[in-house]
């Protein structure tokens, strides 16, 4: 009796040494300094209220998954037949008593756990209201992330990077890209689903709905999110970011996105658009959409493209200018960036194009030593 | 699928191993009778599911594509008088069971293609009625009526069409003289299913021709 | 009129020219193409779906060394999303249902002590439609494309016509083509297995007193039989809208993608549990034998079961919890995800009484038992996790998902399995899997299981996404993805040693009695391998555990007290004096339902090419198929021609 005891005792303590480890291995691990995509690290008020929703059930999680697991071990290893025993083992069929308790104490823990749970499925679905509520359209596109400001005075158009001031409420209307035409047509988009995993939960875009869904952060920085439904071939490369700004910082760069920093038509001749068409899919002018892709005249102003892909810096612009799909995957679809070097571009002309938009769309150009004379 | 498994399930096995009496059965139901009521509850969440679709998508085409819409196409008066033909033929199913449940050979045959020939009447019906809405411009893409129209209305006929077939079948294996009075479960099984599509088009007609749209 | 046209003589009729003479034969190689026998098939379906969860398996190793590291180049992003959309598609329709299709149709007959299912060639039909749906599947590879939307295949990205170019290849015709065809045969055996339990129990056989088993693969045809026809509904509407310009999710003409989300996931949250509860019933049935002890709470077990395949309809949208569906619904659905949880939990409980106070023997199929119960626990509890919604909103569609669902389907399923084919395999072949290996087999699973999935909780938890191809580095999410890859090649080693083990086995396996593990249900009282007609003499039932309580009975405190032996025990090794086998009629075997099983690929290839002329000539071979199987009657007649009937 003794040895089986000890014999318990040792795999149990081997046991939750081994699931300890696991457990802060994967922890410990995790949180790199770089990582700005972490639920666990909520940099908000809706996140941090679902975290703070999530912990003391995950810990009962924990507590009762602990719990089988070590009942499982000791029932196993307690209760086991030693070789050449024949125990007289007592027929137990049930138990009655035992019955109702395992159903109705983890029915009571559920009922306790319905209650907050039901709070903040309501209070996260509560709009935002008030004078500081930053209101923005997000289109989902394949495979880029569309933003319009809304508010009066602030039209902004950009792609892939959401500035919002520190504290204030952000409402985001979340829809597909425009219904096709002329009808009856089949191409209105794909599910996609918005997520910042350190602002708020996920909320799906889902094409002909208009879904709403809140941000608020409550220090500056920037937050990474990412396309959390499969929408397709590019699905990873569906990136964004967030950019939490002072309410000062916010209102400069607002003011330097409705700025016309180089005239539509220069831009557009800049980038040889009577060639490549530039302007059939992007937009050159401050404010507006482009057709099936991102408005480009503040350009520069922004840290990554190509769906948050890649930095932009001039070896990846240019390099995206000459052969996007290569960069990219694009797959079969029908309205991508093209491959220009197959319609008669030099490495030469990309690189003037991306010296051009590194310079003339920027509020303050630094373009690098490679644009010097070009 | 169900087709081969109830008119070939008269003789599958009981649990002593020899061929099926119904009252050999733990419900005293037999094996096939049996199949058939569960494969049928299957098909009954499946036109369910299409029905479902039909309501949820009915009256979108005011605010999205326009094209022909129910009130302008659907010709009530024809499309009763085809259904009563097929609720007619649920009559002479019955009757067709009660003929060889009593040996009566001959009546089963007439009542067999009777059945059919309603059957038929009803899809030649359908038939007429989705060429004319064509030719007045509505077809499977048009707007959300002519998608959901078509594809359940189409469905419910190809389950007509099955049921036609069936009977026929049946209907050759009786003058083949390979179904004798023992085994009129056969008819009895293709009679449900044949009910079975019946009560659907009650519940179609109603969907779509009776309720108003508006 | 009273006419009375007596038929001629069934006999007769029978004599006409066939073309196809029936197939005779019940042993050899050939055999096993036209058997109908439910042994024969069943271990066709677990050979078959074993070699599917090999190849699905192959796909995940693949995904695995893809995230590997960061940026990873081993897939393209094209490749990529095939992979894991067949290792969805394969490891749900091509293992997790045709191996509870195993399991059922080997053991349901001989534990309800029946000779052989209520449809013999319906049980047929449903193989051939499994192997020949899942051949169709991955023929897509070599045929423009497999399929890449996902295993839930969300329209419109899957919805939209192929000129879009949403996704590269004709993928998803083959996907809702062949998942339609996979839906009939499971239908199919939906409907066997029910009328089968329902209606050719042995005498005494009440329901209260069948095997737990019996009862989940109850449950399972029943929700098989409800869940298939909604998804097939949503396919047939994605098959239209790609190919015959129906708006049914088109959003431009009024269409709601998340109408198929609906459809979907009605089906698609009690496969969840068709996938689960015949796990849940191999290990009800392997735990009381290695405790020695009845199963504790019998019929709460058997109820906990039903409830779970009740509830199981009302929680779908829990799959849906961010696209939008409203505070209440959302509410709605959160509460039942949570109801669902006590009778999971009910059931642990009741596996845990059961060992507790046993007299345990630690054997490889006790091992994976009880593998399952710690494993599905945790699979379970990140369930719970999912009802609180607005945690679900950061861990949808996450690797915290993933985590979640291997879980239950890796860590509970495949591990029930594993227990299930050591336990039943020498009832199956009268010889026993090596012990040591199955132990080795045993712990690398384990560790390779805990070592590839429970990272992936946290992974989740730290932003990453599942259906992505890469990431990049930087994230924090390198260590944790690289434990991942090396776990998934250790459980392809566990499963390396037990195809091993098989093979070492048939080799020179020990062969074993007909009750080596002093089993309690009515399949341990006969032969190994059983014979072809199951029961000498069709058994009479007094209580649950019959064959146990043959051997056993109880002292006047509960304790164990084995009988004498001799007498009913013995039945097994002696059949009784004058048995003659051949005086029990079986059913014959048939070409004809796979002729039919064969028209629904070659109509399926007529829907995915638009060739019409290849559909109209499956329709015809249907035809033909159904038509002989109409006429050709279930068992010849005995050539002696001495049938009383």
């Amino acid at each position: 009796m003794l040895d089986r005891t000890q014999r318990f005792r040792r795999a149990g303590a081997t046991a939750a040494i081994a699931i300890a480890v696991a457990t802060l291995a994967s922890c410990g691990d995790s949180t790199g300094p770089k990582n700005k995509q972490n639920a666990l690290r909520p940099a908000g008020k809706y996140s941090r209220q679902i975290l703070h929703l999530t912990e003391p059930f995950f810990w009962i999680a924990v507590l009762v998954g602990l719990g089988v697991i070590g009942g499982t071990f000791f029932v196993a290893l307690r209760f086991r037949e030693k070789p050449g025993e024949e125990r007289a083992v007592k027929q137990v069929h049930g138990n009655t008593i035992l019955e109702i308790s395992w159903t109705i104490i983890p029915a009571l823990i559920l009922l306790v756990m319905a209650v907050p749970t039901i709070a903040t499925i309501f209070s996260l679905a509560k709009k935002p209201t008030g004078p500081n509520v930053v209101h923005v359209t997000v289109t989902a596109r394949q495979w880029w992330w569309q933003f319009h400001y809304d508010d009066p005075g602030n039209g902004v158009e950009t792609a892939n990077e959401l500035h919002i001031p520190v504290g204030a409420p952000v409402s985001l209307t979340l829809q597909g890209p425009p219904a096709c035409s002329p009808a009856p047509c089949y191409t209105n988009g794909v599910l996609h689903s918005f997520w910042v995993p350190e602002l708020n939960g996920k909320k799906d875009v889902v094409p002909g709905r208009k879904q709403f869904l809140k941000l608020e952060a409550d220090r500056p920085g920037t937050y990474l999110g990412q396309c959390a439904e499969y929408c397709g071939l590019s699905h990873a490369d569906m990136r964004l970011r967030v950019i939490v700004q002072t309410p000062a910082d916010y209102e400069a760069w607002v003011k330097s996105q409705l700025a016309t920093k180089t005239s539509e038509a220069a831009l557009q001749t800049g980038v040889n658009n009577a060639t490549y068409q530039c302007a059939s899919c992007h937009s050159f002018k401050s404010g507006t959409a482009g057709a099936a892709a991102p408005n480009l005249a503040h350009l520069a102003d922004r840290m990554a493209f190509a769906g948050d892909k890649y930095l932009l810096n001039y070896d990846n612009l240019w390099h995206w200018v000459y052969d996007a799909p290569g960069r990219k995957p694009m797959g079969k679809l029908v309205q991508h960036m093209p491959a220009f070097s197959q319609a008669g571009m030099s490495q030469a002309e990309a690189q003037k194009i991306a010296c051009f938009l590194l310079t003339n769309t920027a509020t303050n150009p630094n373009p690098p030593s490679e644009c010097a004379g070009k | 699928m169900a087709q081969a498994v109830v008119t070939a399930g008269s003789s599958e096995l009981a649990p002593d191993g020899h061929a099926d009496h119904s009252h050999d059965t733990n419900t005293g139901v037999s094996n096939p009778k049996l199949a058939i009521w569960l494969f049928l509850s299957s098909e009954a969440l499946f036109f369910g599911a299409f029905i479902s679709t039909y309501f949820l998508y009915r009256g979108r085409d005011a605010q999205f594509l326009k094209g022909p819409t129910p009130d302008k196409l659907l010709n009530i008066p024809f499309t009763s008088v085809t259904s009563f033909v097929l609720l007619m033929s649920s009559l002479t199913m019955v009757l067709a069971l009660a003929a060889i449940q009593r040996g009566d050979h001959r009546r089963l045959r007439i009542w067999l293609l009777a059945t059919a020939l309603f059957g038929a009447t009803f899809i030649g019906g359908q038939l007429y009625e989705f060429t004319e809405f064509y030719r007045q411009g509505l077809h499977l893409g048009t707007n959300m009526f002519g998608t959901t129209f078509f594809v359940l209305t189409g469905l419910h006929g190809a389950h007509v069409t099955v049921g036609i077939v069936w009977l026929l079948l049946v209907w050759s294996r009786s003058m083949q003289g390979r179904l004798p009075s023992e085994k009129s479960e056969a008819v009895e099984i293709a009679g449900l299913y044949w009910h079975f599509v019946d009560i659907v088009w009650i519940f179609i007609f109603t969907a779509i021709y009776l309720i108003p749209t508006h | 009129m009273t006419t009375v046209e007596d038929p001629p003589a069934v006999v007769q009729a029978e004599r006409r020219i066939r073309i196809l003479e029936r197939p005779k034969a019940t042993t050899g190689k050939f055999s096993w193409v036209t058997t109908v026998d439910h042994k024969k098939i069943a271990i066709m379906y677990a050979t078959l779906a074993l070699g599917f969860f090999v190849v699905g398996g192959i796909e995940a190793l693949f995904i695995r060394l893809q995230l590997a590291q960061p940026d990873g180049t081993i897939l393209s992003a094209a490749r990529y999303n095939e992979f894991f959309t067949m290792h969805g598609t394969t490891m749900v329709f091509l293992l997790g249902m045709p191996i509870a299709a195993a399991f059922g149709n080997f053991l349901v007959p001989l534990m309800i002590g029946a000779r052989d299912v209520a449809f013999p060639r319906l049980n047929m039909l449903g193989f051939w439609v499994f192997a020949l749906g899942g051949v169709f599947l991955y023929s897509s590879f070599a045929l423009g494309g497999a399929p890449d939307g996902g295993w839930f295949g969300y329209a419109p990205l899957t919805s939209t016509p192929l000129a879009a170019g949403y996704l590269p290849g004709r993928g998803t015709d083959f996907w809702t083509v062949g998942i339609i065809m996979l839906g009939i045969g499971s239908v199919a055996t939906a409907v066997n297995f029910l009328v089968t339990i329902l209606n050719m129990r042995a005498p005494g056989m009440t329901m209260m007193r069948m095997p737990v088993f019996v009862w989940m693969m109850l449950v399972v045809a029943f929700l098989t039989l409800f869940a298939m026809p909604p998804v097939t509904a949503a396919l047939i509407m994605v098959f239209m809208d790609r190919n015959f310009h129906t708006n049914f999710f088109n959003a431009a003409a009024g269409g709601d993608p998340l109408m198929y989300q609906n459809l979907f996931w009605i089906f698609g949250h009690p496969e969840v549990y068709i996938l689960i509860l015949p796990g849940m019933g191999i290990v009800s049935e392997i735990l009381p034998v290695f405790s020695r002890k009845p199963l504790f709470g019998y019929s709460i077990v058997v109820f906990s079961g039903i409830a779970i395949g009740f509830l199981g309809w009302g929680v779908w949208a829990h799959h849906m919890f961010t696209s939008g569906l409203g505070p209440v619904a959302v509410s709605a659905f959160g509460l039942s995800t949570m109801l669902i949880a006590v009778p999971t939990g009910v059931k642990i409980f009741n596996w845990l009484a059961t060992v507790w106070g046993g007299a345990v023997r630690l054997r490889t199929p006790m091992l994976f038992a009880l593998g399952f119960i710690a494993q599905f626990t945790v699979g379970g509890l990140s369930g719970v996790m999912h009802s609180i919604v607005p945690s679900d909103t950061q861990q949808t569609d996450t690797y915290f998902v993933v985590a979640h669902f291997h879980y239950v389907l890796f860590g509970g399923l495949v591990f029930a399995v594993f227990g299930g084919f050591y336990y039943w395999w020498p009832k199956v072949f009268g010889t026993m899997l090596n012990e040591r290996m199955g132990k080795l087999n045993f712990w690398l699973m384990v560790i390779g299981f805990n070592l590839t999935f429970f990272p992936m909780h946290f992974l989740g938890f730290e932003g990453q996404p599942r259906r992505t191809y890469t990431y990049p580095s930087g994230m924090g999410w390198d260590t944790m993805n690289l434990l991942a890859t090396i776990g998934a090649f250790i459980i392809a080693t566990s499963v390396a040693v037990f195809i091993v083990n098989v093979i070492f086995t048939a080799r020179r396996g020990e062969r074993v009695s007909h009750d080596p593990w002093d089993g309690r249900t009515l399949e341990w009282s006969i032969p190994s391998p059983p014979p072809e007609y199951n029961f000498a003499v069709v058994p009479i039932v007094t209580g649950i555990d019959d064959y146990w309580h043959r051997k056993y009975t109880e002292d006047d405190e509960g304790r164990l007290v084995k009988l004498p032996a001799g007498g009913a025990v013995d039945e097994a090794e002696h059949e009784p004096a004058g048995f003659d086998p051949h005086s029990i009629h079986m059913p014959s075997p048939s070409y004809w339902p796979l002729i039919f099983a064969i028209a629904l690929p070659v109509m399926g290839y007529g829907f995915v090419f638009k060739n019409w002329f290849l559909l109209a000539a499956g329709v015809v071979v249907a035809f033909f198929g159904l038509n002989g199987w109409a006429i050709e009657p279930s068992a010849e007649p005995e050539p002696s021609g001495t049938e009383a009937h």
